[in-house]
């Protein structure tokens, strides 16, 4: 089945991100696609390559780019909220891209099933 | 349908909501949420009279996350991560209540 992803909440302030990132996992290894992964709002604070959590701690953002690339995942960044928010193609995460809510709208219309994860 | 609750049901309404609002279906309890779930609370009558109309499920991973993993309340069914991922295909829509 194919599945849309919607995060609306950054790194470490909310759970949001990592219950994405392990449902993700999760419907991966039971052979289910990811069509998408939005990240809007704050959600887009995922994105940024800037970000250095302490050795001991889960890194958020490198998460989400070794998971888009070992099963190719379309990591889409809206751009507005992005560019609120200090997060440009310079500093973008590997594996993620920045487009338009038009990306979230097509995920709602082609995935199968939309889940958000939020606050 | 399933029903996605992420707060906590001791300082938001959202699951209270949800019971008000929804006809019936799945909820899953993720996140904060989980705490509805634990026995011997206030809501305890609440998640009770709720399992004769909904069948809920609550993350063990969030439980455990939190300590309070050790027991809920009978009827409730704990799943793990892909057991959130069976929920979700095999209901044709879901609502996360933020």
């Amino acid at each position: 089945m194919k599945l849309g992803i919607l995060i609306n909440e950054g790194p470490y302030q909310h759970q949001a991100s990592d219950s994405a990132y392990l449902f993700c996992k999760a419907a991966l290894e039971k052979g289910h696609e990811i069509f998408r992964v939005f990240f809007y709002h704050d959600g887009v604070n995922n994105a940024s390559r800037l970000t250095e959590p302490p050795q001991d701690d889960r890194n958020v953002v490198l998460r989400w780019s070794k998971l888009a690339e070992t099963h190719h995942l379309d990591l889409v960044v809206c751009v507005a909220a992005a560019l609120r928010r200090g997060i440009k193609d310079e500093n973008l995460a590997p594996g993620f891209r920045i487009s338009g809510l038009g990306q979230l709208v097509e995920a709602g219309i082609q995935a199968d099933r939309l889940v958000t994860f939020g606050d | 349908m399933l029903h996605i609750i992420n707060k906590s049901p001791f300082g938001h309404e959202t699951l209270a909501t949800c019971f008000r609002m929804a006809q019936g279906g799945d909820v899953l309890l993720i996140e904060d949420a989980v705490y509805a779930a634990t026995p011997g609370t206030a809501l305890e009558s609440l998640i009770k009279a709720a399992l004769e109309r909904f069948n809920i499920h609550v993350l063990q991973p969030d439980l455990d996350a939190r300590g309070v993993g050790a027991e809920i309340i009978e009827g409730v069914h704990a799943v793990d991560y892909g057991g959130f991922v069976d929920l979700v295909t095999r209901n044709a829509t879901s609502q996360s209540w933020l």
